[in-house]
């Protein structure tokens, strides 16, 4: 055994060795490094700007010049809000929000039931597949394929006529609120649309949360006297809830700010989004806009701080 | 959750599940047929006739063209930024633990976490405050910042998965800090961010509300697509191009999902 | 002749936790030296240090003369065996062998000569196209064994090596580990909390305790003397005697150790310097069987080798063994 060699070696020749020796040295300095321009990026701009938002929502337009009154801090414009016709868009955005959420997770359940507990193998991938390609294609290509759809002339009136259900189509469409002029034109058509598009992000979370079930509770639960029904309800049900929970809150965030379905498919009638987008474009009232904004935030702030105490966010 | 073989699905599953999934799949489908409709002013069904000719003649629409190249450019530069950030984020992230960790995990995810909307007017108001015109950047600016989170997931969820003994014995070895990286770490995220960074393009194709915001005239491929939403030119043509968008965001998912199942096999070490 | 690591009042604080207290200890050129000790003693905290993994908030460490405070593991060469083994899973196994061969930019005939070298000599030959993921765990062991040795550094550390084998491989490895160092002739440290193997294998034991070390010695030392009942509990199973039943048998009030071996079997009664008392449990080990006897409340453990039958439970016996046959712990009251 020789000892010629030295035990310690020198570092590496030039300015990589003795950057690599600092770095070791002083590993903080390397994660600001690494943390300084996403940071900067995100920190600085993106959240400089939320903010900025924010505090236009305090402003006020003032309705002489129609200029944003810049100078005080105003509760005003949330005044704005409770205004009739701004309400009126508040509770159909919320109660279509609560529509959409509620058939997305009846019909999203046994699709994910399937998946969580009878699939295997290659039925099991063709299962994600199947649920990815919808999560994954253009969301403009999915309303447009439900424009298609709902046209007068459509794929939808024709199974209609050919069954000859149209009467059942035109009482429905004669009902108020729900109806309209034609599906492509009421709020049907949009909560049909809205279903669609959001329906992965329901599957997902609760097959997810529907697997993590393990066979050995359900195996006790039968083995203690429960028949399969009891044995849903009791124990996959409220072991699957949080998982349901996790989607919902995607469907019901994603509607409460969505301004281009409505836009395609349905009434004239604002949503949330179109709100926005329509004061902050030509009208100019940023502060509306902002504050209309701001909505949806608290919504879903709430809305989230229920689901965590539900035990949601074990589902992601 | 498996009924181990111990019961087939019941048959109301199998009808309610497969009621569900066509009703999930069928859309699409539908959009594909109506690519090949000889009919071109209305969206009659079922179509009088099938025909190729639209291909033909979506190929040479030059607007169709101009958004397709903007829409993948910006795909391209975003992708790129979103992979550098959202990696450099991840490795100090899962490297130490130092206070503020979940501060930034929360950070990185708010650009797609809050309504795009928000994102946008957000992102319009700081350019226009730092009188910066709309231009191909403003966009790419926007794209990139929801993009991050995207590759920050993957790559993340690659470091956990890392266990920190690999650098330490890399280090033991005489493996300086680059050359961990080169030869240890970079390998082993590798196919994370490749995940990452696909998924981050198809999001970024496919993005049109912050892209409305952000842009000055230009049009990217769904902003061409909404115009075409509100004002159809020329029906067909759309469905062409509604088809042709359906397969091109189709292939990377479906290579990121590959990408991300494989590298659950590679990475087992140690015992 | 410097030593090959030499730790000289080394002291690691975290914060207010003492992980290592004041520790100076010489292991000599050569030696296959053990750091023993239960979880959180500090003996993996010392073989860290002398890694390069961590530094000493106060004290020196000089491995074969030089200081290494403030170098980092990748300019020491220290290698070490993790306890994970830490194989790269993206590499087979002769790119992992050849890791430190190509960091140090030899030619390619170079590092795969010797890889096949180091392969050889793990019992691993023709191993190389295979992955990590292909091997049992002793195969895994030998890689990173092979892989941590290729180099020829100065001191190899290895991490509780035998920890997750089972027992038939631990063994096979022992052998196999003492023969490699004489090979070798590289100084082995390694760290392990199974008395059994710092015994077995070790040229000296250091027995950590709380950050301290309690006992450094040979094992044989360790075994028979040991300086205080921490050492006496935690290695072998010699038995701690208080100083009431100490004094009551030899006249010296003093903790002592008494090695079970050392304790004979007569007829319960037998007269002067027998102890007597009732067998309270037997266990059949193969090659003998132990028993507990229980001595006026205090519970002594004797062996009987196979060639003798061992009391039934529940019977009289008498223990017979000479008074130097107990070890006083002088350093325990």
């Amino acid at each position: 055994m020789s000892t010629a060699a030295a035990v310690v070696m020198p570092p590496r020749a030039g300015l990589i060795g003795t950057i690599s020796d600092y770095f070791w040295r002083r590993p903080e300095i390397f994660v600001l490094l690494l943390l300084a321009p996403p940071l900067l990026w995100l920190g600085v701009i993106y959240v400089g700007s939320l903010i900025a938002l924010l505090v236009q929502s305090f402003f006020a337009i003032d309705e002489f010049s129609g200029m944003v009154d810049r100078s005080q801090l105003t509760l005003k414009t949330y005044g704005e809000l409770l205004r009739p016709q701004n309400l009126d868009i508040i509770l159909r955005t919320v109660a279509m929000a609560a529509a959409v959420t509620l058939a997305s997770a009846v019909i999203a359940f046994p699709i994910a039931y399937a998946a969580a507990r009878y699939l295997k193998g290659k039925w099991k991938a063709l299962f994600y597949l199947g649920v990815m390609l919808p999560l994954w294609a253009s969301y403009l290509v999915k309303i447009y394929a439900w424009k298609l759809i709902l046209a007068r002339e459509g794929i939808l009136n024709w199974v209609f006529e050919n069954l000859r259900l149209t009467w059942l189509l035109d009482a429905w469409l004669s009902l108020p609120v729900i109806g309209g002029n034609s599906l492509s034109i009421s709020y049907t058509g949009t909560f049909i649309v809205f279903v669609y598009v959001w329906m992965p992000y329901m599957i997902l979370p609760t097959q997810a949360a529907l697997e993590r079930v393990p066979t050995t509770l359900v195996d006790a639960a039968s083995d203690l006297g429960a028949s399969p029904l009891q044995t849903f309800w009791r124990v996959i049900f409220p072991l699957a809830l949080p998982g349901i929970i996790a989607g919902s809150i995607f469907t019901f965030s994603l509607t409460l700010g969505d301004y281009i379905i409505p836009q395609i498919i349905g009434t004239s009638h604002f949503f949330i989004g179109q709100a926005v987008y329509a004061h902050q474009g030509t009208a100019g009232n940023i502060p509306l806009a902002a504050a209309f904004s701001i909505v949806p935030i608290a919504i879903m702030g709430v809305y989230l701080w229920l689901a965590k105490r539900a035990g949601a966010f074990d589902a992601l | 959750m498996r009924s181990d073989g111990t019961a087939a699905m019941p048959l109301r599953l199998k009808i309610a599940a497969g009621a569900g999934l066509t009703f999930m799949l069928a859309p699409l489908a539908l959009i594909f047929l109506y690519a090949f409709s000889t009919e071109e002013r209305t969206y009659q069904w079922p179509p009088p006739g099938l025909t190729l000719k639209w291909f033909g003649a979506a190929f040479e629409r030059p607007d169709v063209w101009q958004a397709l190249t903007l829409s993948v450019q910006v795909a391209s530069i975003s992708t790129l930024i979103a992979l550098a950030l959202g990696t450099l984020c991840a490795a100090a992230v899962s490297g130490s633990k130092f206070f503020g960790r979940e501060a930034i995990s929360l950070l990185v995810i708010l650009p797609i976490a809050l309504p795009g909307i928000i994102t946008g007017i957000a992102l319009r108001s700081a350019f226009n405050l730092a009188d910066i015109p709309f231009s191909f950047w403003t966009i790419v600016l926007g794209h990139a910042t929801f993009c991050v989170v995207v590759v920050y997931n993957n790559a993340v969820a690659r470091f956990r998965r890392l266990h920190g003994s690999l650098v330490e014995a890399a280090m033991d070895l005489g493996a300086d800090g680059f050359q961990t990286f080169r030869h240890v770490i970079l390998p082993n995220i590798g196919t994370a961010l490749l995940a990452g960074g696909m998924l981050a393009f198809a999001l970024s194709f496919d993005e049109v509300i912050v892209t409305t915001f952000t842009a000055g005239q230009q049009q990217t491929l769904p902003i061409w697509m909404l115009e075409e939403l509100v004002r159809p030119r020329q029906r067909p043509v759309t469905n062409v191009v509604a088809m042709a968008v359906v397969l091109v965001t189709f292939i990377p998912i479906l290579a990121a999902y590959y990408f991300t199942r494989a590298g659950a096999e590679i990475a087992g070490t140690g015992k | 002749m410097n030593p090959a690591v030499r730790f000289a009042a080394v002291s690691r604080h975290f914060g207010a936790v003492r992980a290592l207290d004041d520790i100076t200890l010489d292991i000599a050129p050569g030696e296959f030296f053990a750091l023993l000790g239960p979880s959180g003693s500090g003996k993996t905290t010392c073989l860290r240090l002398v890694a390069g993994f961590e530094q000493p908030t106060s004290g020196e460490i000089a491995i074969f003369g030089e200081q290494v405070a403030g170098v980092p593991p990748y300019r020491r060469s220290v290698n070490t065996v993790f306890q994970d083994y830490a194989l790269f899973p993206h590499m087979n196994v002769a790119q992992n062998v050849a890791f430190p061969l190509l960091l140090k930019k030899l030619p390619r005939a170079e590092r795969d000569r010797r890889t096949k070298e180091a392969l050889a000599l793990v019992k691993l030959a023709g191993y190389g196209e295979r992955r990590p993921g292909q091997l049992s765990g002793g195969q895994r062991q030998r890689v990173a064994l092979a892989r941590a040795t290729i180099s020829r550094p100065k001191v190899l550390l290895l991490d509780e090596p035998l920890g997750a084998l089972d027992l038939k491989l631990r063994e096979q490895m022992q052998e196999e580990l003492k023969a490699l160092q004489k090979a070798l002739g590289i100084t082995f440290v390694f760290v392990t909390h199974d008395q059994g193997e710092a015994l077995s294998m070790a040229d000296r034991v250091a027995v950590f305790n709380e950050g301290r070390i309690m006992q450094v010695g040979t094992p044989a030392e360790i075994y028979t003397r040991p300086v205080s009942r921490f050492v006496a509990d935690f290695v072998g199973s010699s038995n701690v005697l208080s100083p009431e039943f100490v004094g009551a048998v030899t006249g010296r009030r003093n903790w002592a150790s008494l090695r079970p071996e050392a304790i004979r079997l007569v007829p319960a009664a037998s007269g002067k310097g027998v102890v007597s008392g009732v067998v309270v449990s037997r266990s059949y080990l193969g090659a003998a069987t132990r028993i507990a006897v229980d001595v006026r409340g205090t519970r002594i453990h004797a062996v009987v080798p196979a060639s003798e039958t061992a009391p039934e439970e529940g019977s009289h016996v008498g223990l017979a063994f000479s008074t130097d046959a107990f070890h006083f712990m002088e350093g325990e009251e």
